[in-house]
């Protein structure tokens, strides 16, 4: 008895809305004012995006410090071919990016193919027009 | 700030959203797609574990109690038993039905082991332990659960 197989189409999906706290919600009300920022480490570092708690010594960070828009990428992983659900619809890369005025790498997107984008490249960040705060309001950082 | 800055917005931003979503083909194995092709004809087939005797519906192709295959298929009744039920009263993303309305184990008359479904044309307060319900099918040959569109009280309305 060969019939075909019933399949159907599942969607799971979670309306998730998440509260931010004084601390990240500073870095995103930032974010929609086109300021990046990082917060200060009881050992003088600046963290970004600005946290709460220094993750290395888990103490509370102290004043929260302007950074960027521009930095270095450390890391790139190449996107070559966007999928519908990517930030940007050309070529791109996932990168690490020491942000001038940072102690640690900000992940985010930099439009540009393989042989444009390497470790070293100067990088600024594209804000979006309409802005909301989320990490989304940079659009992607450009060479 | 540039001419093409929309953004006009001042009050600290507190919340983001994170929405999550996952996009399935879900296919159904044997004894499943054994079970829906019956519902399509408007029959409740469920299968007899060899050993326990337990009848499953939905069917199960082992039984979770003895480890063997059920291979037995067993014609069950279209009306059953409320075995304890839920109201449901808060709404919530994605719901298909408006609430309030009656979610139900309903131990099919012949089976074992109940069976999950809606309980309808009854006010949810009405609704008691141990209530007689028979299926309502529903007129769409949907190869689904929602063949039988919900229980209602055996022999209409009380």
């Amino acid at each position: 008895m060969d019939q075909p197989a019933l399949t159907s189409r599942f969607t799971l999906a979670y309306a998730y809305k998440r509260s931010l706290g004084p601390v990240i919600g500073a870095f995103m009300t930032g974010l929609r004012d086109r300021r990046i920022l990082g917060a200060r480490t009881a050992d003088g570092r600046v963290i970004v995006p600005a946290r709460a708690y220094d993750p290395a010594s888990g103490e509370p960070t102290g004043d929260l410090v302007e950074v960027g828009p521009s930095g270095v990428i450390e890391t790139v992983s190449h996107v070559a071919q966007p999928s519908p659900t990517d930030p940007v619809q050309v070529p791109f890369a996932w990168a690490l990016i020491r942000l001038d005025g940072a102690d640690t790498s900000f992940l985010h997107v930099v439009e540009g193919s393989a042989e444009a984008l390497h470790r070293g490249l100067r990088v600024t960040a594209r804000w979006r027009a309409e802005r909301d705060g989320s990490l989304r309001d940079i659009e992607a950082f450009v060479p | 700030m540039s001419d093409s800055d929309h953004t006009h917005e001042t009050a600290p931003v507190t919340r983001f959203k994170a929405p999550t979503r996952l996009d399935y083909t879900v296919t159904a194995a044997a004894v499943t797609a054994d079970f829906l092709r019956h519902i399509l004809e408007q029959r409740l087939v469920g299968r007899r574990c060899p050993v326990c005797a337990k009848v499953y519906l939905p069917p199960r192709g082992v039984c979770p109690t003895c480890a063997v295959r059920c291979h037995e298929q067993v014609e069950a009744g279209h009306a059953g038993t409320i075995d304890t039920f839920s109201v449901v009263r808060i709404p919530f993303e994605g719901q298909v039905l408006e609430p309030p309305y009656v979610c139900a184990r309903i131990l099919i008359d012949g089976t074992d082991a109940p069976l999950l479904h809606i309980v309808g044309e009854i006010a949810p307060e009405e609704v008691t332990l141990g209530m007689r319900v028979e299926a309502v099918w529903d007129d769409r040959p949907l190869p689904t659960l929602a063949r039988v569109r919900y229980f209602r009280p055996e022999g209409g309305t009380p």
